[in-house]
């Protein structure tokens, strides 16, 4: 295929963009051109810069150094006002609306139509109406942004941006919270605009959607630009190269499990979330020892709360929970660490480690109060640093010394201290959330590495991710949630990543072959 | 309180039932009431309605505050500034439009104290509108001196025609100027934030910063004026005190009304209708209260252990009665949810 959006002319362009943080280059030299009506991928792990620059275009920051031009002219964005003056809209990772306005007040909001000292909604209804006809973008300009659908917020951030004439769309991860079908339904919208002479940046960490829906991509790694391809010519393993600088394993090696005794049985179990509603509504599972079992599911079904309540962070209502046969239900954090199961939290920040802390006094939370750490009410520093210089050499973790504070860590190496802390006991369950969210390549191969390891150990391993390819590569069963309920358990042999999209929108487990097929075909004609 | 129901939130046609229930039994015993004992009925109401002005005027304050996003704690001490400042520009001037326009100024300019701690300063907000509640009674009761004169205080401007309507005439039709002022901005606040532009911003800074930030509206800026009109809000409800309903200061003598105006503001749930609601409550309670005092001698016979509550029991009734209604009615309120956190750019 070739790249007939090159002899377009170049309405965006980045030289050599220097922008550097206290302590960290976020961006050094960047230099890329947008033609009209592309779709330009900016492909990088987290870390690399990407958001950075798209908030430098964006008016967010201001660069240290090097030229925004736009449609051939040097500009200065100070803020986001001038970006939009500019055509530049941006749809962030985390939406920017209001949840308690209407669609509509979300969409004027900042360019607002008056009727004297009054607000006019009425014509903005008009426009919101005419924009999605022609966008093929559904949105009700009258209801309440909280009641719609992650997939549905992000059509009204799309159309907010073009109901103020833009003609550059920046896309921050937009498919991190989108099912599989959402995310083609995105890609058509792309498809529409750039139709239309809109150009888009698409910024992602997803080799396949990549390889979908750019037509050119530039990588970045270290906040440097590594490499430029046409999306034609590119696969995914040379993206994933040029992304970590050295050949990757994409595939996770694992052998067949061999399951023995159930190690967790949950049984009907329900909780609320924080604002009292419910959750997790009479979910059943059991995981066996010698086996991964993968939840996968869109953020916000009930994943996290289900979590949290095995692991005793959040009341169980009904159902109960039983580990190694023995009741844990409402059990405190403690005695279900105790019982041998290691939690690998969803937010490591908040709920893995205590950021200040040191390394080594991280590594021994779960276990500060008994020999060897610990006698008689009093710590044994040496134990816990001999402790500390062995588990950082064991699991590899990036740092100048075991004593500095586990803040200075990279999201990696954090999640790798959480890691040895966990798994180096020798447990006998472990329940790992998001393990890999934010973690960067390398450390992720780790990761799964160490986790299948510890199932062929004979651990049982439940996996909760919002990664569909994670839980493809990894899991030997898979249970799909949605609204709260386990609606399908298969063996993942079995599982074809549509049909894992249809379950996780909603689909019911008896009718999507045919339509999973379906899609499959869509799917391929279009790339 | 008829119209809470019916009025609080208009921006959604939507009857609410229950508020036009509560309206129709509320309407019934004032009827009842009135047929009663005429007199004594159109006292407490009129009563309440002054009661209610200072409460209300605060709760604004602290709409305008809160819907922005910064919590203002520091009412109480606003009022009391104001209070004794309005007070003195009338004992300099004997002015009195001077000393009410001086005491918004100064609530204004305490608001901007307030704004440059907790948004340029980044102090906690908390203790930024503890740090004016505490510095307001040290500066109040430092400066006060004993045995100043004025030229007397606001009185009453009767609206001919409408004052000769029964009930509702010597109610509210045969107010002085602050009263008046106040029903006017529980209307004016209402349209400003569900109807204009700068309510719908003020609203999204106090909902979602970042939201505004995205789409050029300066977050920073629009707080600090937001907290400055709250400070004039507030200072206005100060100079009611002082210009309008006693004519002299005295030292506390806000004597817990700021923090009241907050509980009423939360009883409406943010919304001025609700909480012009709550204050007239308070402001009911406050009336029944004085009524009651004055007439525990000449009660009827089934009323006569009314007598024998020691009166310092009956003071109690505005503050018991906001206490349950906050306690028991309210359900559970949803603040701003921004509310408390600086805004900066990440």
């Amino acid at each position: 295929m070739s790249n007939p959006q090159s002899s377009q002319p170049i309405v965006l362009e980045a030289r050599e963009v220097t922008k550097t943080f206290p302590g960290v280059v976020a961006n050094r030299d960047v230099s890329l051109k947008l033609h009209r009506g592309e779709v330009l991928a900016l492909l990088g792990e987290n870390g690399a810069g990407k958001t950075t620059l798209m908030n430098i275009l964006y008016g967010m920051y201001h660069q240290d150094k090097g030229e925004i031009l736009v449609r051939g002219e040097a500009v200065r964005i100070n803020n986001p006002s001038d970006s939009i003056q500019l055509g530049i809209g941006m749809v962030h990772q985390h939406f920017m609306l209001v949840p308690v306005f209407t669609v509509a007040e979300n969409i004027v909001l900042g360019a607002e139509s008056t009727n004297g000292p009054l607000l006019n909604l009425t014509e903005a209804r008009q426009r919101i109406h005419d924009l999605s006809q022609s966008y093929n973008l559904d949105v009700d300009p009258d209801a309440y942004v909280k009641d719609l659908s992650v997939g549905q917020q992000q059509r009204v951030e799309i159309v907010k941006a073009l109901y103020r004439n833009i003609d550059i769309l920046i896309l921050d991860e937009p498919t991190a919270v989108l099912t599989p079908q959402e995310a083609d339904e995105l890609f058509e919208v792309i498809r529409s605009l750039t139709q239309q002479g809109t150009s888009v940046i698409f910024i992602t960490h997803k080799l396949r959607e990549v390889l979908a829906i750019a037509d050119r991509i530039v990588v970045l790694r270290r906040g440097e630009v590594v490499g430029e391809t046409a999306a034609a010519t590119a696969t995914e393993r040379s993206l994933a190269e040029m992304m970590v600088g050295r050949s990757v394993v994409l595939e996770v090696e694992k052998t067949e499990a061999h399951p023995t005794e159930t190690v967790l049985d949950v049984r009907g179990l329900s909780t609320n979330d924080d604002r009292g509603q419910k959750a997790v509504d009479g979910v059943s599972f059991e995981v066996h020892a010698g086996e991964i079992l993968g939840i996968a599911g869109v953020q916000g079904n009930g994943q996290t709360e289900l979590i949290e309540a095995i692991t005793g962070m959040r009341p169980v209502l009904t159902g109960d929970v039983r580990i190694g046969g023995n009741d844990y239900t409402n059990a405190s954090p403690r005695k279900i660490c105790e019982a041998g199961c290691a939690h690998i939290p969803e937010d490591r920040q908040k709920d893995g480690l205590v950021l200040p802390y040191s390394i080594s006094d991280n590594l021994v939370l779960n276990s500060y109060y008994v020999a060897p750490f610990a006698q008689g009410g009093i710590m044994r520093e040496q134990a816990i640093r001999d402790n500390a210089i062995k588990l950082v050499d064991d699991f590899d973790i990036r740092t100048p010394s075991p004593f500095v504070p586990v803040s200075t860590l990279s999201g990696g190496n954090k999640q790798k201290v959480i890691i040895a802390r966990e798994i180096s006991r020798g447990v006998k369950l472990i329940i790992a959330a998001q393990p890999t969210r934010g973690v960067d390549v390398g450390s992720i191969e780790f990761i799964h590495k160490a986790m299948v390891m510890e199932r062929d150990r004979g651990a049982a391993v439940l996996l909760i991710s919002a990664e569909l390819d994670e839980i493809l590569s990894l899991s030997d069963r898979i249970a799909v949630m949605y609204h709260g309920q386990i609606v399908a358990t298969l063996p993942a042999s079995e599982a074809t990543r549509e049909q894992l999209g249809l379950l996780m929108a909603g689909a019911q487990a008896d009718q999507p072959v045919e339509e999973a097929q379906l899609q499959q075909r869509v799917a391929s004609s279009t790339t | 309180m008829q119209a809470t129901g019916t009025l609080a939130r208009p921006t959604r046609v939507r009857i609410p039932w229950v508020g036009v229930t509560v309206g129709v039994v509320i309407i019934g015993l004032i009827l009842i009431a009135y047929v009663w004992d005429a007199r004594i009925t159109t006292a407490v109401l009129t009563a309440t309605l002054r009661q209610s002005t200072p409460i209300i005027l605060g709760a604004l304050a602290g709409i305008m505050c809160e819907r922005s996003g910064i919590i203002n704690i520091g009412i109480e001490g606003m009022m009391l500034i104001a209070a004794f400042m309005g007070f003195m520009f009338n004992v300099w001037t004997g002015n009195l439009f001077l000393a009410v326009t001086g005491a918004i100024l100064i609530g204004g300019f305490v608001g901007l104290l307030h704004a440059a701690m907790s948004i340029s300063l980044k102090v906690d907000q908390i203790i930024s509108g503890t740090v004016i509640n505490i510095m307001a009674v040290g500066f109040t009761g430092y400066f006060y001196q004993q045995g100043l004169t004025t030229e007397g205080k606001l009185t009453s401007i009767r609206i001919p025609l409408l004052a000769d309507i029964p009930i509702i005439g010597p109610v509210f039709f045969d107010n002085p100027p602050i009263t008046y002022a106040a029903l006017g901005l529980v209307i004016g606040v209402h349209v400003l934030l569900y109807h204009t532009r700068w309510g719908l911003r003020t609203r999204a800074i106090g909902e979602h910063p970042g939201a505004a930030d995205t789409v050029g509206i300066r977050v920073n800026p629009m707080r600090y004026a937001n907290v400055i009109i709250g400070g004039m809000l507030a200072g206005l409800a100060g100079g009611f005190l002082t210009l309008e309903a006693v004519g002299t200061f005295e030292r506390g003598m806000t004597n817990g009304r700021g923090f009241v105006s907050l509980a009423v503001m939360i009883f409406g749930k943010w919304t001025p209708f609700g909480a012009w609601g709550g204050a007239l409550l308070f402001g009911f309670a406050n009336g029944l209260q004085t009524q009651i005092q004055f007439l525990q001698n000449q009660l009827p016979d089934w009323l006569a252990w009314v007598g024998q509550i020691p009166t310092q029991f009956i003071g109690m009734l505005p503050y018991v009665l906001t206490i349950v209604v906050l306690a028991g009615f309210v359900g559970r309120a949803r603040p701003p949810a921004a509310i408390g956190k600086t805004y900066e750019k990440e």
